[in-house]
């Protein structure tokens, strides 16, 4: 049973530093474009107008489509496009991306005894 | 806009090549989940669940390469260091369908291509290059720099499948050479910062508990090994 224990505080740790992270360090992060951004922009010039930015110039963002789920509640990492909230919309994807994960490799686990090796 | 996406949006690529690419997804995600079930057991298959999270937690951390870019962990070959390539690319693809269905980053129809380059290509090349490296991970110096360089080259090969696929349905009207360059160039820096999140994070966990790290496996079975002699 101590191992099991031993687990079960690690897995425990595990997920406390992942929602330190995506609650708490994702306030630090860097706003700029990420590298893909930064390759699909060149060419442009990102001016901010009054119906919010628009791409000057020629690249190959300019071809990208809004988002299908732009209206959803958590798009952009924030709830309602409020950045004040980041953190939690960090805590939510940690929460959802580990039920979901897990629960996936729960089900397709090797059972002991059901398949023998 | 631009600022809270990571990923590759819609209408970068044409129709054909986005339904091209996701067949590429599901005939690769379909072979994952099938040999995934060999490294997943009771003690394995929490922490998989968990490493997905961390890594959907670490994209969240852009961190700054040049003046005015960013860039932020890809995370296939921390994931397939520590749980396997197989339940690695299906860690990394569940975090990218999160990212696309709930907070509305990377694009449906590019949702293919998005888990080819990051889930598949680039967990696939770091996972190979952590192998290859895998003898000289005999302590934790070893294990930092195999960790990095199998970090770094996950995410310049995942830059390369971007230019595969720019190459195969992109704009034509943009030069393909320029546009390869600048997404390697900026991703030979990035995976430096992915080289080091990936070193720290492997290096923590073998500390604490070396048996949950799927890369060390095979080195401990000689202990094991004296340990059922003793018994």
């Amino acid at each position: 049973m101590k191992a099991k224990t031993r687990n079960l505080a690690f897995l425990l740790g595990f997920l406390a530093v992942a929602l330190v992270l995506a609650g708490v360090v994702s306030y630090f992060a860097d706003p700029n474009p990420d590298g893909l951004d930064h390759a699909t922009l060149e060419g442009c010039q990102v001016v901010r107008t009054a119906n919010g930015e628009e791409l000057r110039g020629s690249c190959i963002a300019q071809n990208a489509r809004e988002h299908n789920l732009a209206s959803s509640p958590l798009a952009g990492y924030s709830i309602s496009g409020d950045s004040g909230t980041t953190g939690l919309a960090g805590v939510i994807g940690v929460a959802v991306t580990v039920v979901l994960a897990g629960g996936l490799f729960w089900v397709l686990r090797k059972r002991p005894g059901k398949s023998a090796e | 806009m631009s600022a809270v996406a990571m990923h590759m949006s819609d209408g970068l690529l044409d129709t054909k090549t986005s339904l091209l690419f996701a067949g590429v997804a599901v005939v690769g995600l379909a072979v994952a989940a099938a040999r995934a079930r060999n490294d997943l057991d009771d003690r394995t298959a929490p922490l998989a669940g968990l490493v997905a999270a961390f890594v959907f937690a670490t994209q969240m951390l852009n961190f700054p390469v040049l003046p005015g870019v960013s860039g932020h962990l890809l995370g296939g070959a921390l994931a397939a260091m520590l749980v396997g390539p197989w339940v690695g690319a299906l860690c990394v693809s569940i975090v990218l369908v999160v990212q696309a269905l709930v907070f509305a980053d990377g694009g449906l129809t590019a949702l293919g291509a998005n888990i080819t380059n990051m889930a598949l290509i680039g967990t696939a090349a770091g996972f190979l290059v952590a192998t290859l490296l895998k003898r000289f991970a005999k302590n934790r110096a070893g294990l930092a720099v195999t960790a990095f360089v199998a970090a770094f080259t996950n995410t310049v090969i995942a830059s390369f499948g971007f230019v595969l696929e720019f190459a195969i349905g992109g704009d034509p009207a943009f030069s393909l050479g320029t546009v390869t360059a600048t997404l390697v160039g900026v991703h030979c820096l990035i995976g430096v910062g992915e080289g080091v999140i990936t070193a720290l994070t492997l290096v923590a966990v073998a500390a604490v508990r070396p048996d949950l790290v799927y890369l060390l496996r095979g080195s401990h079975k000689a202990l094991d090994v004296r340990e059922e002699t003793l018994a």
